[in-house]
Parts: C-alpha cells; structure tokens; sequence
C-alpha cells in the first residue's frame, strides 16, 4: 500500500511535467494539424534555457544577493520567453510555407526539426548528461514509509496554475476565441477579420512557453538534463495529449497525469525496464481503439 | 512506356555505375572499402524497402527499424550458440522476411485505417517497443549484450568468413532483386491502387479498391525487405543488439528516401548512396581533416544535424527529392489545396469516426 | 426484392436530418434522376447508396442484396459505380490509367503475380489497357490517354470520371451532377453519352441542377426537398406538380 501511495506521488509530479508538454501538443494540433514533433525538444531547450540564465546570474555574483523567489521569476520568465521565441521561429521556418501541402510533408520537416535543435543543443553543452543548480531547497516531508517532496508539489501545482490559467485565456479572451475560431475554421475565421499568421503563431509562442516551464521544473525535479531528454517526454506528452483528446486543453492535463501514473505504477510494480513499453503501448492502444481520446468529443460530420 | 528521348546523360552515368559495381572489387582490393559498400547496401536495400511503404503507399512509417531489428534477431536466435540452432542461412532469408512482414500485418491490420499522422506515431511507438522488448527478455536475448557469434552464410561449401567480398556480391544481388521487384510491384494493379490511394483515397475506394487490405500490403512488403536486410546485418556484423536498431536508423533511411526522392527508384538509389558516402566518407575525413589543423570535432557525431537540415530543406524546397518525378513534383506541390477543397464536403468520413 | 430501391432511407447528422425516410426504385434499363433545391440531401443519398455514409434507417436493396451500410468497394464489386459532383480523378495520373484503376476491382492480380509480372499477370494488364483505351474511345478521349488528368479541360475530366466509373462494368451507374459547368453543347454530347451507356446495358441513376437535361433524358424522376421526397413520376408528371414547382420557384428563385 505504502508503495502504491508512493508510486501515485511520483506519477502526480512525473504527469505534471509531461502534461505541461502535452499542453503545447494540444494546442498546436488543434490549430493546425501538426503534430509538432519538434516540441519536446522546445521543452529540452527550456531547461537549458534555464541552466544557462541560472548560471548569468550566479557568474555575475548575484545569486546571493538576489532573494530566491526573484531568481526562479526571471529564469522562469526567461526560459518561456526564449521556448516561445523557439517556437515561433519552428512555425515560420519549417511549418508555414508547407500549411497547405500533403499533411505528411509538415511531419517530415517537423521530425527534421527535431533532429536540428537536438543537435543544436548538443554543440552547446556536449552530449553528456548536465547537472541543473539546485537553487530551490527540495524539502522532503515523511508520512509513515511514503516520502512527499516540495519539488513534487511545486510541479504538480505549476501544471495545474498553468492549465486554468490557459482555460482562461482561451475561453475567456479575445486572442483566445480568435485561437478557437481558427482551428474550427480557419478560412470562416480570415472572413471575420482574425490574422491568421498572427494567431498560430501565438498558439506555437504560447505552447512553446509551456514546455519551456516544463523544462523548467523538470530540471529542478531530476536535477539535470541531457540534448536527447525531449524525444521520449515528447513522445509520453504526446500520448498524453492523444489520450486526454487532442485539441483538448483539460484533456491534455488529464492525459498526462494518466501517463505519469501509468509510467510510474507499471516502473513500481512491474518494472523499470517496463514503465516506457508500457507507455508506447497504451499509446498503440488508445489510437487503435479511442482515437479521439477520453475527453475527445466525437465530431458531428461536416456537411 | 519506355521513350529512350527521356534519358538524360545523368541518367546514363547512373546506369554506367551500376554496371560497374560487380567489377569494383577488382580495381579496388581494400576490404575496408568493400565493407563499407556492404553497409551502405544494406541501408540501399532497407531504403528499398520503405520506399513502398513511404514512396508507393504514402504511408509515413517512423518504426521501419522495428521490422529490421525483428528480421536481424530471428535469425540470430536460430543460428548462434544463444540456443544451440544452427539453421542455415539461405532458407532463413526468406523465413526472416516472412516473420517480419508477419508482424507488419500484427502492427498494420488495428493501424491502418487511422490518418496519416497518427500512423506515423503508432509506427513510432512501435519502434521503440520492439527494441526495448528485446533489451527486456534478456533470457532470449541477451539483453543489452545481444546476440553474438551469428553464423555466416555457407554456399556450396565456400564459406563466407570475415571477407567481405561474398557479402558485397550478396547483397548486389538482393538489391538487383529488390528493385525489380520493387519497380514490378509500382507497374502492377496492386501498385496502381496504391497510387489511387495516395491521391485520393476516398476515389479510389469508390473504385472498388480496399483500401485497407492494400496498405495492409505495403506496409507488410516494405517491413518483409527490413527483415531480409536484417538477416544479411545480423551475418555481417555476427553480433545483434538493441542499440542497432534505434529510431535513429529509422530516420536515416527516411532522410535517403526524401533527398532522393519518395516514390522514385532511381530517387531511392542515389539518395541512399549520397548519404552513404556522406556517412561513411566525407563526416570521417572531415573529422580527420579537423585533427591535422588542430581541431578536434567528431563531424560524425552530428550527422544528425544534417539529416535533419535535409528533411527539413527539402521538404520545403524541392519536396520531390533530388531524383523525383515531375509528377511527384506536381502531386506533392498542388495536392495539397486539391485534397482541402475536396475534401471539404467528405471531411468526415463516417467510417472512421463511428 | 428491387433490381434498385432506396426503402425509407433516413440519414441524420448530429441533431440535422439530411435525408428523410426516402423510398425510391429504379427499373434495370432506366435513366432515372433526383432532382431538388441545393441541400435537399441528393448528394447525401449517393454517398448512403455507395457506402461513404451509413444510413440511420431504412434499407437499400441492389441486385437481390441489401446494401445499406456496406463499404464502398464491396459496394462498387457488386456493380455500382459513380463520379463525383466536384470530380475526383486521380489527378496525376494519366487518363489511362485512371480508367486502369477503375478496373482494379474485376482484376485478377494477385500480390503474387504483382510482384513476379507472372505471363498470367502481363496478359491481364494488356487487357485491361485495352479495355479503358476502348472506353476512352467511347468517351472521346482517345487522343488524350497519356495526358496527366489534371492537365485535361474540365469538360473532358467529367467525361474521364464516366469513363473510370464504367470500366468496373457497372449494373447501375451513379452519376452526381454530369452537367455541372458545362456549356449548352457539351450538355447535348453529355446527354448523347448517357444514353449510349444506358443502351450498353448499363442503367444511369444521375442528380442534376439542370432541369432541361433531366427532362430530357429521365425516364423516372424523384424530387427531394430539405431531405424528403416530394413527389415521383415521369418528366410530364413532374412538370405539373405542384409542390415540385412551389419548392423551386419558392425558394431557389
């Protein structure tokens, strides 16, 4: 029992990281159709990002002086804004010219563009793992034999202020209903005077800045990062966002807390070596058998 | 068909090299380059492969290394000291390639009928599956180890040995067999459904086509060609791992069907042949080249970086490859807007949701 | 059971009935039609008769079989074949082998022969390219076998999905608005063309805009209005009706 509460928690932080990936899957697809393959690793670069405004800030001998709460709010802020910039330049390089090709064209270029920003990454800080600074004090509280982090709740409660504050947004704002009238009907939504460009690559900006929170709690919940980190979380995120429905934006979070429960519980009770089979095959399975995902609603045809 | 007018003079030193090759060993006696062309003959051959699954079918399959691992382990189960078997190497040829197109048909029959993209991440999964499962039954499989001391091939009593020479002559032949059969299959009515359907599939299914049966097809011919070049790789190299089999070599033979040109033979030759000599020429001597001023950079270490730089260029710039047809030009460039506006009325086709 | 009959077919979308518990038979021989107002749900019907869509309810019976809810290749080997309103040509193929690829479905190819071009398999393939050449012939688009579809006028692209849909030797053909986009004298050759196929043997069942054309060539006509049937008869009849006239005057006008 102990190990199954523990497995839960694990699962809880393990899904938070992969539902503020998911998120930008959702988002992205939603709008355009794209599985923005190169997406996780934006989440990659956001913990990199974030390394690397850490350690300005350290080299300048600031850290210190500088109260803690502020340094996480800059490196943060840095990070989503550097993904974002990432993501938006994704869109107009490699995505935009293609928007009315053969759906797999996109595909191909986003897969390629994968490739670049890992290798990318890889010139940058080598292909070893590398350790994030500890600057948030990781707390660990004990109940009986189920330990509980503060770094655990700290991802948990970042996906899910993040996740209402995008339910907001969308539902509740002007650039978000012109986000929702795109993706429904991007030719409709150009007649009603909505700038199209303009509006997907806000969707990539925003997207793109979740995962660079991701990146951004992930590095302080494993403690370091590697240039190859984002093909696997990528490919769970995008299972999560699959799972949850895609173009859902509860959905997502929904998918990536199963995701991280499954991974963790199959990791606790069966195996390690077993928790990514696990994964990939549920993924298998949900496309084969629900492919419009748990919160997915089942579209009236268009006539 | 033929219309001799069309050749260019490329063309002809396209065909002068491939009559050449059988007789490249007697100018050139290093065994270290007729080894790399024994690799690089094996990527042509799992280039081959995909190209009916990718080029034929439109089928984006991201998990094609799966098959190429499931071919290389059945053979090295069944002949290697791992279980004591030893079956000869030329029936498990056919038998590999069978085992593998048999999991295709496991892996295609549920998929198929999913869109294009979600395919393309179930294919995906699938590859990541395989290669972790075989890492898992370390019983069976060695685990990370693998499976080492792989027989070789034996014909009429002349043994293949570490000699890379019989190899090179093998694998010549396979990929002469594959492309005939490969253009037979383009040239055929299963290959003209195929074509049907990638330009509409709705159409072609309205012209009696099953559409399922016949993806069902390629993907299980594309993933047979992954394990028969399975089989010659495991004998090569006498030792198989999971690590091989990484989505790493998925993407590099897509990266040669897309700089040559997706759907195009003579595209699927020469892409896989420049990024061979690429792989396996120019990165190495580059590095080396590095060392001599003083540099130390392992260019190898990024070919990635330049696939990647590949997929991404010419997807946007020339989609129909460095050897592609106009048609394909034509078809890659406009289809687009022609599908949208067609499909428009048919967006949802009923089966696929209900 | 009908050689043709749609028996109180009914297709809903969501909460939006498109087609509402129509009947309608059609005789072997015939050159019937539906006609009706944009969105009176003809288009729909087709769709429902070869299997893109599932009816809600009702039945569609062919050749002594019920269809209704069957896949469009099993219902084109039955023998129905059609076009489309907005032409769906496998646009990059040439016009051979479009009507090559209608074919497809009375091929006896195997994968086996597909691969080896067994002599069993090379026969057949002359066959078949001679098969659609004679329906180009009869088309008039011989002189254009080797052209790419989508470089061909608009015109012979209608003619060249009439060609396709005929080389599965079909029973009954469905031909979803022929006419559309064509000048007066296109329409005489087209109406020429459809009563050729009908004396081939082949029986036409067409949705048409165009009420001259289907006057002229329809033995039966079916008049659908927001998903229902309106009225049924001959061309005179149809003429007369006074609900047929209502729902075209009243509200296309």
């Amino acid at each position: 029992m102990e190990l199954f509460i523990q497995q839960v928690i694990n699962g809880l932080s393990l899904g938070g990281i992969y539902a503020l990936i998911a998120l930008g899957y959702t988002m992205v697809y939603g709008i355009i159709e794209l599985i923005n393959f190169a997406h996780g690793d934006v989440y990659t670069m956001g913990s990199f990002f974030s390394i690397a405004i850490i350690g300005l800030l350290d080299a300048s001998g600031q850290l210190h002086g500088l109260p803690l709460l502020l340094v996480l709010a800059v490196t943060l802020a840095g990070a989503m804004i550097l993904c974002g910039i990432v993501g938006v330049l994704l869109e107009r390089l490699a995505y935009r010219r293609l928007r009315n090709a053969p759906r797999l064209a996109p595909l191909i270029t986003a897969i390629g563009a994968s490739f670049i920003l890992e290798n990318i990454m890889q010139l940058w800080r080598g292909p070893s793992p590398i350790p994030f600074p500890s600057v948030v004090p990781n707390v660990t509280w004990h109940f009986g034999g189920v330990n509980l982090s503060s770094n655990e709740v700290l991802v948990v409660v970042m996906a899910l202020a993040l996740m209402a504050m995008l339910q907001i947004f969308i539902y509740n704002t002007r650039l978000g209903k012109a986000m929702r009238a795109t993706a429904q009907d991007r030719d409709a939504a150009q007649l009603m005077g909505i700038n199209i460009n303009m509006t997907i690559a806000l969707t990539f900006f925003i997207g793109s800045a979740l995962a660079g929170v991701g990146g951004f709690v992930s590095g302080i919940y494993y403690g370091s990062t590697w240039f190859y980190n984002g093909f696997e979380a990528g490919l769970k995120a995008f299972t999560a966002a699959v799972l949850g429905g895609i173009g859902n934006v509860a959905g997502a979070m929904l998918g990536g807390f199963v995701i991280g429960m499954v991974e963790s519980l199959t990791a606790g009770f069966i195996s390690d070596q077993w928790a990514t089979v696990a994964v990939f095959l549920l993924l298998v399975l949900v496309l084969i058998f629900r492919p419009s995902g748990l919160l997915g609603e089942v579209l009236p045809d268009k006539v | 068909m033929l219309n001799w007018k069309k050749y260019r003079p490329i063309d002809w030193a396209l065909v002068a090299i491939a009559v050449f090759m059988p007789f490249l060993p007697l100018v050139d006696h290093n065994g270290g380059h007729i080894n790399v062309l024994v690799n690089a003959g094996i990527y042509m051959m799992l280039a081959i492969g995909l190209n009916i699954v990718v080029g034929f079918a439109g089928l984006l399959d991201l998990g094609y290394a799966a098959f190429f691992a499931i071919g290389s382990y059945t053979y090295a189960m069944v002949a290697s000291p791992q279980f004591g078997l030893h079956f000869s190497f030329w029936p498990m040829v056919l038998i590999s390639a069978f085992v593998a197109a048999l999991f295709g048909v496991i892996l295609g029959a549920p998929t198929l009928r999913l869109r294009g993209d979600y395919l393309a991440i179930v294919t995906l999964g699938f590859g990541e599956i395989v290669p972790q499962t075989f890492l898992n039954l370390a019983k069976y499989t060695g685990g990370p180890n693998g499976i080492s001391a792989i027989d070789q091939p034996k014909l009429f009593g002349y043994h293949f040995g570490l000699n890379p020479l019989p190899y090179y002559y093998l694998v010549l032949v396979l990929i002469a067999f594959s492309l005939i059969v490969a253009n037979n299959l383009r040239t055929s009515r299963l290959g003209r459904a195929w074509m049907a359907i990638r330009e509409d599939e709705i159409a072609a299914a309205h012209m009696g086509i099953n559409t399922t049966t016949a993806k069902l097809a390629a993907f299980s011919l594309g993933a047979s060609f992954s394990g028969l070049s399975g089989v010659v790789n495991a004998s090569l190299l006498t030792l198989v791992s999971p690590d091989q089999f990484k989505f790493n070599v998925s993407i590099t033979v897509l990266s040669m069907l897309v700089l040559g040109g997706m759907g195009s033979l003579p595209g699927v030759v020469v892409g896989s042949a420049l990024l061979s000599i690429l792989n396996f020429f120019i990165l190495p001597q580059a590095s080396n080249l590095a060392a001599t001023v003083g540099l130390h950079i392992d260019f190898t270490s990024y070919r990635f970086m330049l696939y990647g730089i590949i997929l991404v260029a010419v997807m946007l710039f020339k989609p129909e490859g460095l050897w592609g047809s106009e048609q394909r030009k034509a078809e890659l460039k406009e289809s687009g807007d022609i599908a949208k506006a067609e499909n428009a009325e048919y967006e949802e086709m009923p089966r696929e949701t209900v | 059971m009908a050689f043709f009959a749609l028996k109180n077919v009914t297709k809903t979308f969501g909460g939006l009935v498109a087609v509402k518990e129509v009947s309608y038979e059609i005789q072997p021989g015939q050159i019937a039609a539906m006609i009706g107002p944009n969105g009176a749900g003809k288009s729909t019907a087709f769709n429902l008769v070869t299997g893109l869509y599932v009816p809600t309810s009702g039945e569609i019976e062919f050749d002594e079989q019920t269809i209704g809810g069957k896949k469009p290749d099993f219902v084109c080997k039955l023998g129905i074949a059609r076009t489309f309103q907005n032409i769906r040509l496998f646009a990059f193929m040439t016009a051979v082998e479009n009507v090559m690829a209608g074919r497809h479905v009375r091929m006896g190819a195997m994968l086996w022969d597909s691969l080896l071009h067994t002599p069993k398999q090379r026969a057949e393939e002359r066959r078949v390219r001679e098969k659609a050449l004679e329906l180009l012939r009869f088309v008039k688009l011989e002189r254009h076998a080797d052209d790419y579809a989508h470089n061909l006028p608009y015109g012979f692209q209608r003619r060249l999905e009439i060609a396709r849909a005929l080389a599965s030797d079909p029973k009954l053909l469905l031909l979803d608005e022929p006419a559309a986009g064509m000048n007066p004298r296109e329409k005489e050759d087209l109406m020429g063309l459809i009563r050729a196929i009908r004396d081939r043997g082949t029986t036409v069942f067409l949705i048409e805009h165009d009420m001259g054309l289907v006057m002229n060539i329809s033995e039966r006509i079916a008049v659908l209005d927001h998903g229902e049937k309106i009225a049924e008869g001959t061309p005179v009849e149809i003429r007369a009706n006074p609900r047929v006239i209502e729902a075209y005057l009243g509200k296309s006008a």
